[in-house]
């Protein structure tokens, strides 16, 4: 191998490298919809416990999930937020009896939405959370920025590409 | 619109990793600030001070506080601002501790975390309006049910004070798990001693009824106004005539029923009373058994009964009641597996006993008055052994919990035994022992030093038979060895379990259970009496196994929560609920569908927008019963026309919070 050529690899190699260094350090803004009762005191609890997780996410506090009407995920997204997540109680666990079980249909009907509206669904995390799962949160919003990380900053709304019949 | 922003330290919790300074300097910028400042410590006195001075002096009529979470000191900020005039529920909290400064290493972008999360706050603020709680009486009478000692106790106690209570126990007579027990830990009192006498105080005090072989059907309602649903089930025994003479016991001709009193030990007849010191002292006559009512024929117990008290044509009825709080009192039961409890025989060697069984053996009112005798046989045993952990600690075939007091009854069965028995042999198989209350440990050390026993340290793999006598097989995990001890009879010391319908009880309360469906507390430390809904309280082992100290401590707890809330002259309700535009509500009745409190109704006003002078045109609109609701804002979710808005979370404050994070966060992105 001439010295050039291995001066180009390295470049190659050193650029490569900074993108992905780039990739790792750019913080998406992703906006976390939490009940009060389990997810709330779950993201409590990893603070209490000292968890650490990335710096992505900004929580709004509901009393349910039951309570999060799916035009909030709507405009975060015209918004232009990387990622929403809507965290609840396990099913059962709901202070106020079912809420979380109205949230689940609405979050059903919301994803088949955002598909049919070309808006990224996969940028759409919805999850059971309890009180006692403060890790879980931790491991939830660690994952779910990677993942966002990976997709890169949302860049608005997509239009389907028209299809014939 | 005067905003104030007061960010807290919390001593190095939120400075270390958040530049405070910088917060501050942020929050001067964002709309409708007049006035920012930091304290090492908001929540102290000085630190509310702080609050209170900068309200007056720079006339602020709404306040962020970027410090922990406002599940922690909400309610402090609320009342400092109060104290200083303002609405409590102008305060909003930023929470830029425990999901932020805690979470993040020293970072610029954990401080602008921090500076996001108060401009949100910011933006919710500016939207918040005075909220007041409205004032709710309270039915100043208490439902506990379970008539075990936990719920004896804590009718005592609230009856004592003052307040009527209803007793509800699901069986003929009130006594629970302790009437059956012989002697009890660590002092050997006598059981039924120190229980009947309480049993005769419910029935005998003037503000507690008693409601036997009676079962709650529905909870409706809320803390001091709860509408229950009782089944009462019908004796076929007048009880107003009834004198307890016991002569329909004696002359019932269905003798062989197995007695659930005495765990199958004994038998009883198709009329009954669990045991002789029932209360109330009186029969019922089991349905399911009864000669007369499997076959019409019959009839010995009307004919033979000297006052006329027999009816067989009582009905269940059903009672609504309305209470002020619930006490949830309903117990255990023992784990009864015997497919899981195959390897040691259960259910299959008549000589391997619960620990129960045991307890009726020996109690003098039980089957043999009191003599331990073989099942089989009838033989006085010469050896026995007791296993420890039988679904305890075995995650594979029963439960992974400790069931708390086994290891206290295996020494004191062990002790009773060779006390009763002198020459008897006892072996105690155990994991390890806890014995871990006021005089327990002196009591074991008793029960080996002075008693005898053989404690062998290890789990016993199979009980077989061998002759009339049993082998068990284990090992000696002290010594290392295995290990097989020829024995009489086996006792096995069952883990406690929740009742099977405890699960149903929790729904029609509305209060949840753990993986294992004991009744949850409110907090395991700091609130274990109390449930998540207000009102509903805890005693005794429905929430975990409890030896009688502590479920009697707990009733005592239970009842002085009641006793509480009842000297209390009003309830307030939620302040955030939901109330519902009239003016653009459709009446589509979605909300009414969807609310799980059953607080909202549909109602017919005058339509103003329709209705003129001369012709008043009518519509339907939802309407919400403040006191019933809860807030959790599903109707808002729900609404179609935005008409259901939830107080202090309305879609304009959360959209105003998405709002301005984004116009700040992702600013400058396209």
């Amino acid at each position: 191998m001439s010295e050039d050529a291995v001066l180009v690899e390295e470049k190659a190699e050193l650029e490569s490298s900074e993108s992905t260094q780039q990739e790792r350090t750019w913080q998406p803004i992703i906006l976390g919809i939490l009940c009060n009762w389990c997810s709330y005191a779950g993201a409590d609890l990893a603070g209490t416990s000292r968890l650490q997780y990335p710096e992505s996410i900004r929580i709004i506090r509901v009393p349910c999930s039951g309570r999060v009407d799916p035009a909030f995920v709507l405009k975060a997204f015209r918004k232009g937020f990387d990622g929403v997540m809507v965290l609840g109680c396990h099913p059962g666990d709901c202070h106020y009896a079912k809420g979380n079980y109205y949230a689940r249909r609405r979050i059903t009907l919301l994803q088949d939405l955002l598909k049919a509206l070309g808006l990224p669904e996969e940028r759409f995390h919805f999850e059971w959370v309890s009180a006692s799962e403060g890790n879980r949160f931790a491991e939830l919003v660690q994952e779910f920025t990677e993942k966002i990380r990976r997709l890169g900053p949302f860049k608005g709304v997509v239009t389907p590409e028209k299809k014939t019949l | 619109m005067r905003i104030g922003v007061f960010v807290c330290w919390c001593g190095s919790n939120i400075a270390k990793t958040v530049d405070v300074e910088k917060v501050v300097e942020a929050a001067r910028e964002m709309p409708g600030v007049v006035y920012a400042t930091d304290y090492k410590y908001m929540c102290s006195e000085p630190g509310q001070n702080i609050i209170q001075d900068a309200i007056k002096e720079h006339k602020l009529d709404r306040i962020v506080v970027a410090s922990c979470s406002p599940r922690l000191h909400e309610p402090t900020f609320q009342r400092c601002v109060e104290a200083a005039g303002l609405n409590p529920y102008m305060v909003e909290m930023a929470n830029i501790r425990e999901q932020c400064s805690w979470v993040h290493d020293r970072t610029p972008e954990a401080t602008q975390h921090a500076i996001d999360l108060v401009r949100m706050a910011v933006a919710k603020v500016a939207k918040n309006e005075p909220l007041t709680r409205s004032r709710l009486g309270i039915t100043r009478k208490a439902l506990v049910i379970g008539g075990g000692v936990a719920g004896i106790q804590a009718a005592l106690d609230i009856a004592d004070a003052g307040y009527p209570v209803v007793l509800v126990e699901r069986t003929p007579s009130i006594g629970g798990h302790m009437a059956q027990y012989d002697k009890t830990f660590p002092t050997l009192d006598c059981a039924a001693c120190i229980l009947t006498p309480k049993m005769v105080d419910c029935a005998s005090h003037p503000l507690i009824e008693i409601w036997s072989y009676s079962e709650v059907e529905e909870v409706n309602g809320f803390v001091g106004n709860f509408e229950v649903k009782v089944r009462r089930r019908a004796k076929s025994v007048d009880e107003s005539k009834c004198t307890g003479c016991g002569l329909c016991l004696e002359k019932c001709p269905v003798k062989d029923i197995p007695s659930e009193f005495d765990e199958g030990t004994g038998t009883r007849r198709a009329i009954y009373r669990p045991f002789p010191q029932s209360v109330p002292n009186k029969p019922v006559i089991d349905r399911d058994h009864c000669r007369y009512f499997q076959t019409g024929k019959c009839g010995v117990c009307q004919k033979i009964c000297p006052v006329g008290a027999i009816d067989y044509e009582q009905q269940d009825q059903v009672v609504t009641e309305k209470f002020g709080a619930i006490v949830v009192a309903t117990g255990f039961d023992v784990w009864r597996d015997e497919r899981a409890m195959a390897q040691f025989g259960y259910g299959k060697y008549p000589d391997v006993i619960s620990s129960l069984q045991f307890e009726r053996l020996m109690n003098a009112s039980g089957p043999t008055d009191g003599k331990i005798v073989r099942p089989s046989d009838g033989k006085t045993p010469r050896s026995i052994a007791f296993i420890s952990c039988v679904g305890s600690r075995d995650e594979e075939h029963g439960y992974p919990y400790c069931s708390k007091v086994c290891c206290m009854y295996n020494a004191k069965q062990a002790l009773l035994a060779k006390d009763k028995l002198h020459d008897v042999q006892t072996y105690v198989f155990y994991m390890d022992i806890r014995a871990n209350g006021k005089g327990y440990e002196e009591f074991v050390r008793r029960t080996i030093e002075e008693y005898g026993a053989n404690y062998i340290r290890g789990r016993v793999s199979r009980v077989y038979p061998d002759g009339d006598q049993l082998v068990v097989k284990g090992a000696d995990t002290l010594l290392g060895r295995p290990l097989e001890v020829r024995v009489d009879l086996v006792v096995l010391a069952t883990a406690m379990k929740p009742h099977d319908d405890a699960k149903e009880l929790a729904r029609k309360l509305g209060i949840s259970t753990d993986q294992y469906d004991w009744f949850s507390e409110a907090h395991p430390k700091l609130r274990p009496v109390e449930v998540l809904t207000d009102g509903i309280y805890l005693a005794g082992a429905c929430q975990y196994p409890k030896d009688i100290p502590d479920t009697v401590a707990q009733a005592s707890g239970a009842a002085s929560k009641v006793v509480g809330l009842f000297s209390k002259e009003a309830i307030l309700s939620e302040a955030m609920t939901a109330y519902v535009n009239e003016d653009t509500c459709v009446g589509c009745g979605l909300c009414v569908e969807v609310c799980p409190f059953g607080a909202i109704e549909l109602v017919e006003v005058v339509d103003r927008e329709k209705s003129t002078r001369d012709n008043q045109v009518m519509k339907k609109v939802a309407r919400v019963n403040e006191g019933v609701c809860k807030g959790c804002g599903t109707c808002a979710a729900a609404c179609r026309s935005g008409s259901a808005r939830l107080r202090g979370f309305d879609t304009k404050q959360i959209l105003a919070e998405i709002d301005a994070l984004a116009d700040a966060a992702l600013a400058g992105r396209q």
